[in-house]
């Protein structure tokens, strides 16, 4: 039987098992959207912009083993979705947008609402297709799944001309597709995988770095295991969070700009680094050359061949899939049944306590203003470390970071690669439909959350009763602390003037507000928010925190990973931060 | 240095305009790109000729391998090959220009391929030297249009870049 090609969009998606599509209509894929009328297998999701559609379908990956999708008319619809797309793909998430066109006939015509959207998201997807044959419809359809989420994940464009969604023809979903063109490798080279076993057995000061591609690639298990087997100090990447459990005693913290004290000096002065799933990014090593003054034997673990040796060259570069690598990795570790030798780990840990004993995350507690640390903290104990967190960009991100302790992976959802504020109410909507029994809660500032605030009305429709954590510091905190440091305090449009009222906008939309202004009500406030009578409904907690908060241990500009400024009861001297040599910007 | 790739690619819409967007976004040099289908219909040919350090050379690589179209990519600078490039350059030939033009074109073992009473067109093949010293080698005030298609390139003997 011959069905349109919109029916065979809405059976293909069945097919893949897709529960949720978020989206927005529009006259290109009217059609479509019939065809989601008539039928009840997956459930629609309206936004209220089509940049929250994307960020949503994007956490619902992140926060499940799934693959998010998202659909949205062509024209606005389509470049308002990039912001989105182009998040999920500088941090690897698997993802299908569906995207409608104009008509093939009206291609290149200027014709209403008509973008050139494979030719826009080109530089930001994984792969994009156009589809101008209804034959070829399903089959592509099958391919984008296919494609997203193998290999190093990423998202992908579909663009359906409107026509391609009106004609007709018969429907066949492959079981399989191979593309000849794409082989993603599972299994490492045994002979690299055997040098990186002999490197480790010889190290004197191994240290695990572990990257998103370990969240991505589920390999939480044996991320543990080599850790724990071999007595290793451990440190996860802000998009490794919770790859190896933040509350153990062997992870060393967060690593990079604002990691922890002992995080990077282990990063610097370590011997033999085992970087699993892990870019070496600007924001993590700083500046390689610095980073390599120091010698030291480097294993890279990445599926992506072009990860490898970008920033760093590395010794023993292994492509394959984490988890792959690391099972054999492991399997030969006990066939060898020897391990590092124990009096120079003993030595190195020795060295790491030293670091770790000062705390470089201790800020001053205070009685007047709520320290945003301070709120995280609560946070993390009344939710029992269980929460999904989502959040934004700012400082605000760094404390949820630093300050929520991640024991599981796909538990911390945030844009790292391209930091895009916005994200957390839309991505947390997501997450919560993905994980409906899971407290969800969205770290914010009042800067970030502004740029998708209306979300508040879809996650009214849809009852997803997200936390909505703000850490109101009434600055663009993020920027305000480059300015503080680094352009002698001229706070350039970093100040947020004639700032809502965010308790009567939670209430307009049908949501609980709370503002908090005392730190001693941070505490009761955190525990009604997330108390039985509270459960069903959103809350918006609008913390006024402190204003001149920074966040600390900071890496700048061309500085290394041992040069970091610590927070003041670390400092030798007591300069104000405003006068200390912040390195040079570039 | 400079560096020859050769790269097997799905003959489809839009495959081309990936790998050209890839060096742009990426702020690769290109000095030259040829393309076209092969023997087999489904596949396409390309020959880059580009310039970086070992290391960029080796993310470009890469970053080709990675895209979902790209079947092959070898750098035929690994080992011994042939590159051929051709250009049909238009000069005036009149008066005592017109037996030196032939000249010139003979010595570079170019032909005439076109000739009218005031110019002639050469057709010249070799490596993008050669090209380069025919340039050289004439007065240049008599060029009046040159057309070159960008190097093409092949390994020796029996290696062969097929899927
Ligand atoms: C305000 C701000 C501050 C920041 N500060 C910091 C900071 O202090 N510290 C920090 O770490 N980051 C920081 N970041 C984030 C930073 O920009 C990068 O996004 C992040 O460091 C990259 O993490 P990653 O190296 O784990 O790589 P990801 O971007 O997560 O990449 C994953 C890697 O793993 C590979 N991979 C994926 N799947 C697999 C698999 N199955 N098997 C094998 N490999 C796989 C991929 O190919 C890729 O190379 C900050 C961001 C912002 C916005
Ligand atoms: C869409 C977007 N625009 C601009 C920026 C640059 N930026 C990074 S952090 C920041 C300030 C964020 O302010 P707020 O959300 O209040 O968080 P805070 O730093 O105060 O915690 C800005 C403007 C960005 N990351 N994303
Ligand atoms: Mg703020």
């Amino acid at each position: 039987m011959q069905i349109s090609g919109a029916e065979i969009v809405v059976r293909c998606l069945q097919e893949e098992g897709v529960e949720f599509v978020f989206g927005y209509p529009g006259g290109a894929v009217l059609e479509i959207y019939d065809a989601i009328f008539k039928q009840s297998q997956f459930k629609h999701v309206l936004v209220r912009h089509e940049q929250a559609a994307v960020h949503a379908a994007d956490a619902y990956s992140r926060s499940s083993d799934k693959v998010g999708v998202a659909l949205v008319t062509s024209g606005p619809g389509a470049t308002n979705a990039v912001t989105g797309i182009a998040t999920a793909y500088m941090d690897s998430i698997p993802m299908v947008v569906l995207s409608g066109q104009v008509p093939t006939p009206a291609i290149g015509l200027d014709a209403f609402q008509e973008v050139d959207m494979v030719g826009i998201t080109r530089p930001c997807v994984k792969h994009n297709f156009l589809v101008k044959d209804i034959n070829e419809l399903a089959e592509t359809i099958k391919k984008a799944f296919y494609i997203a989420k193998t290999g190093r994940p990423g998202p992908v464009v579909v663009d359906i001309p409107k026509d391609v969604t009106q004609k007709l023809a018969e429907f066949h979903y492959p079981e399989s597709v191979s593309i000849r063109s794409y082989v993603p490798v599972l299994r490492g080279h045994p002979g690299q995988i055997r040098k990186a076993v002999n490197l480790l057995l010889e190290a004197k000061r191994p240290y695990v770095y572990v990257g998103g591609g370990a969240v991505q690639g589920a390999a939480e298990q044996e991320v543990t295991e080599l850790v724990r087997s071999l007595g290793l100090p451990c440190t996860n990447t802000l998009m490794g969070l919770g790859a190896y459990p933040g509350s153990d005693p062997q992870f060393l913290g967060m690593l990079g700009m604002h990691g922890t004290y002992e995080a990077n000096m282990a990063m610097q002065n370590c011997d033999v680094l085992i970087a699993v799933g892990a870019r070496f990014d600007d924001r993590v090593i700083s500046v390689p050359s610095h980073f390599l003054s120091k010698p030291k034997k480097i294993v890279h673990i990445d599926v992506d061949p072009s990860s490898i040796a970008k920033r760093v060259k590395v010794d023993v570069p292994i492509v394959g899939d984490v988890k792959y690598v690391l099972r054999d990795m492991l399997d030969q570790l006990k066939e060898s049944g020897k391990k590092p030798d124990p009096a120079a780990l003993a030595a190195w840990w020795k060295q790491i306590e030293e670091w770790r004993a000062p705390n470089s995350l201790l800020y001053a507690p205070s009685n007047e203003l709520i320290k945003p640390q301070y709120v995280v903290e609560k946070l993390y104990e009344i939710t029992g470390g269980d929460a999904i967190i989502t959040s934004d960009v700012g400082q605000h991100q760094m404390w949820a970071a630093q300050y929520y302790k991640f024991d599981r992976p796909k538990q911390w959802l945030n844009s790292g690669g391209l930091g895009t504020m916005g994200f957390g109410l839309p991505a947390a909507i997501g997450a919560q439909l993905a994980n409906p029994d899971k407290a969800v809660a969205c770290i914010t500032g009042e800067g970030s959350i502004q740029m998708n605030i209306q979300e508040l009305s879809t996650a009214k429709q849809y009852h997803t009763p997200v936390k909505v954590v703000s850490l109101n510091n009434r600055y663009l905190g993020m920027v305000r602390q480059w300015q503080e440091f680094f352009y002698g305090t001229r706070y350039s449009e970093s100040y947020m003037d004639a700032l809502p009222d965010f308790v009567k906008i939670a209430e307009a939309y049908g949501h609980v507000g709370f503002k908090i202004e005392n730190p001693a009500d941070v505490e009761p406030v955190l525990r009604e928010a997330f108390s039985p009578a509270l459960k069903e409904r959103l809350v918006f907690l609008d913390f006024r925190t402190d204003q001149s908060e920074n966040v600390f241990p900071m890496i700048g500009n061309g500085k290394g990973l041992d040069e970091m400024d610590l927070p003041p009861h670390m400092r030798k001297t007591d300069e104000p931060d405003a006068e200390r040599d912040y390195g040079n910007l570039c | 240095m400079r560096h020859i790739l050769s790269i097997l690619l799905e003959n489809e819409a839009g495959a081309l305009s990936r790998v050209v967007g890839l060096f742009s976004a990426r702020a690769y040099n290109i000095d030259s790109l040829t393309v076209s289908t092969t023997e087999d219909r489904t596949l396409s040919r390309m020959t880059i000729v580009t310039h970086g350090s070992d290391d960029v050379i080796e993310q470009i690589t890469k970053q080709l391998n990675k895209l979902i179209e790209v079947v092959k990519v070898i750098d035929l600078n690994e080992s011994e090959h042939i590159e051929r490039e051709m250009m049909l350059i238009k000069v005036r030939a009149t008066g005592k220009d017109r037996e030196e033009m032939k000249r010139m074109a003979d010595i570079f073992r170019g032909r005439i391929i076109d000739v009218t009473e005031k110019t002639y067109t050469i057709e010249l093949t070799g490596t993008s030297d050669k090209l380069n010293a025919f340039i050289e080698a004439i007065d240049r005030t008599v060029i009046l249009e040159t057309v070159r298609t960008g190097a093409s390139g092949i390994g020796r003997g029996e290696r062969v870049l097929k899927i």
